[in-house]
C-alpha cells in the first residue's frame, strides 16, 4: 500500500505530463491545419502530372525504345525501397506502421532471393529498419531542421534516386509512405514508381485521344519522367507530413484522456487511504479511552 | 457558344490560377504558341518566358520551365515557377539576370546548357 506521501506524488507528476500531452496535442493540430492543406494543395499536380504521363505512354508506338523510367529495365532482380518516416516520435503508430509494411516487403522481396537496397528518408525510420535491415541501407536522409517541406526536398531525393538507376543499381523502386485520409486515418503505402505503374491504361483506352507532341514523344517523356520521380516523392512526403501531425494530434489526445482517468483513480485512492488512516487513528484514540 | 476555354495554372504547391479565358500565349518549345478554344490536344514544355492570358485584362506569369497538356479544352500549365508578373520587382528581376550570367560563366557546362541560360537572360532581359 503506498503512502499518502507517494499517491500524492504520483498524481502531481501524471498531471504534468497531461500538460504537456495536452501542449503537444494543440501544436500537432495547428502544424496539421498547414500540413493538410499543403498535402491537398500538392495533390493535383501529382494527379495531372501522371495524367500527362499515362497519356503519353498511350501513345507510344514503340515500347522497345520506350525511355528505361517508364518501362523498366526488363529485369526483376533489384529492388530499391524508399521509406519515408518523421523526424520525430510521439506520433502513435506512424512510424512504426510504415515500417511495419516495409519490412513485409523486405522480406518477400529477399525470401524470393532478390537484391535489396534501402533508403531512408527521415531518422525515425532509419532507428527501426536499421535493427533488422542494416546492412542494406545505402542512403539515409533527413530534413529535420527544415520546417515546411518543399519541393526542393523532394528533387534531392528523385534525383538520388534517378542516378542510382541510371547507375543501373535497380530495377524496381517502391515507396513506403502514409497516405494521409483524414485526421484519425493514415494508411500506409506501397507505391512503385519505377516502373511507372499504369493500371488505369486498360479504361482510359477509350477516351484516347491523338495528341499533338513538341517535341516528339520520347523527348517530353525523357524529360519529364524524372520530373515525375521527384513530383511523386513530394507528394508522399507532403501527405506523410499531414499524416505525421494527424497521427500525434490523436495519440496525444488518447494520452491525455488516459492521464485524466488515471489521475481520477490516483485520487480515489489517495482519498480512500486518507479516510482509512482517520478512521484507524480515530479507532486508537477511542479503544484507548477505553481501557482507561 | 462562347468563345472561352478552362485554364489552370498549377505549382507542386498549389493552384495559382483556374480560370475561363479566351486565348492564351504560351512560350512553348518552339517559340511562342496562341491558343485558342478548340485547339488539338496537345503536349508540350515551356521555355523561360511570359504566359499571357487573355480576360479583361491580361494576366501575365513568368515561367522559367513547365509542362503543358490541353485537351477537352482545358489548359494544364504545370510548372514549379510561375510567379505573378505584377508582382515581380524589376530589382529581382535584375538580381537573376545577374545570377544567371554568372552561371554562364562556368566552363563546365554543356553547348546545351549554356543555350538554355542564354536564352533565359535573353528573355529576362526583354522582359524587364
Amino acid at each position: 500500500m503506498p503512502s499518502l506521501d507517494d499517491l500524492k506524488k504520483r498524481i502531481k507528476s501524471v498531471k504534468s505530463t497531461q500538460k504537456i500531452t495536452k501542449a503537444m496535442k494543440m501544436v500537432a493540430a495547428a502544424k496539421l491545419r498547414k500540413a493538410q492543406e499543403s498535402a491537398e494543395k500538392g495533390r493535383p499536380y501529382s494527379l495531372k502530372m501522371q495524367n500527362i504521363i499515362l497519356n503519353l505512354t498511350n501513345s507510344i508506338n514503340d515500347p522497345q525504345n520506350a525511355p528505361k523510367l517508364l518501362v523498366g529495365t526488363g529485369e526483376d532482380k533489384k529492388y530499391l525501397c524508399v521509406v519515408l518516416t518523421a523526424d520525430r516520435g510521439l506520433c502513435g503508430g506512424f512510424n512504426s506502421n510504415i515500417c511495419k509494411l516495409a519490412k513485409t516487403n523486405f522480406k518477400k522481396i529477399l525470401n524470393e532471393g532478390k537484391n535489396l537496397k534501402i533508403i531512408t528518408v527521415g531518422s525515425k525510420g532509419l532507428d527501426q529498419i536499421k535493427r533488422d535491415y542494416g546492412k542494406y541501407v545505402i542512403k539515409n536522409f533527413s530534413f529535420k531542421e527544415k520546417k515546411q517541406i518543399s519541393f526542393n526536398e523532394a528533387s534531392i531525393v528523385g534525383n538520388e534516386i534517378i542516378s542510382l538507376f541510371d547507375k543501373k543499381e535497380f530495377d524496381k523502386c517502391i515507396l513506403f509512405y502514409n497516405n494521409f485520409k483524414n485526421v484519425i486515418t493514415q494508411i500506409p503505402q506501397a507505391q512503385q514508381i519505377i516502373p511507372a505503374e499504369n493500371k488505369k491504361s486498360n479504361d482510359k483506352n477509350e477516351n484516347h485521344q491523338s495528341y499533338e507532341f513538341e517535341p516528339d514523344e520520347d523527348e517530353i517523356l525523357e524529360e519529364l519522367l524524372p520530373k515525375n520521380i521527384s513530383t511523386q516523392v513530394f507528394r508522399a512526403l507532403l501527405e506523410n507530413a499531414a499524416s505525421e501531425q494527424g497521427s500525434r494530434m490523436t495519440a496525444m489526445d488518447n494520452a491525455t484522456r488516459n492521464a485524466g482517468d488515471l489521475v481520477d483513480k490516483l485520487t480515489i485512492n489517495y482519498n480512500r487511504s486518507r479516510q482509512a488512516s482517520i478512521t484507524k487513528e480515530l479507532i486508537e484514540i477511542i479503544s484507548g479511552a477505553e481501557s482507561l | 457558344m462562347s468563345e472561352n476555354f478552362k485554364v489552370e495554372i498549377i505549382t507542386p504547391d498549389q493552384l495559382i490560377l483556374r480560370t475561363e479565358t479566351s486565348e492564351v500565349t504560351i512560350p512553348s518549345y518552339e517559340g511562342q504558341m496562341g491558343i485558342l478554344k478548340d485547339h488539338i490536344p496537345l503536349i508540350t514544355f515551356l521555355r523561360p518566358g511570359l504566359i499571357k492570358i487573355k480576360n479583361e485584362k491580361e494576366i501575365k506569369y513568368y515561367v522559367e520551365e513547365g509542362t503543358v497538356e490541353f485537351s477537352n479544352n482545358i489548359l494544364l500549365i504545370l510548372t514549379s515557377t510561375a510567379k505573378d508578373y505584377e508582382n515581380l520587382k524589376k530589382s529581382s528581376l535584375n538580381d537573376l539576370i545577374e545570377k544567371e550570367e554568372k552561371k554562364l560563366k562556368d566552363i563546365n557546362l554543356t553547348d546545351k546548357e549554356k543555350y538554355i541560360l542564354s536564352y533565359k537572360i535573353d528573355t529576362l532581359k526583354e522582359v524587364n
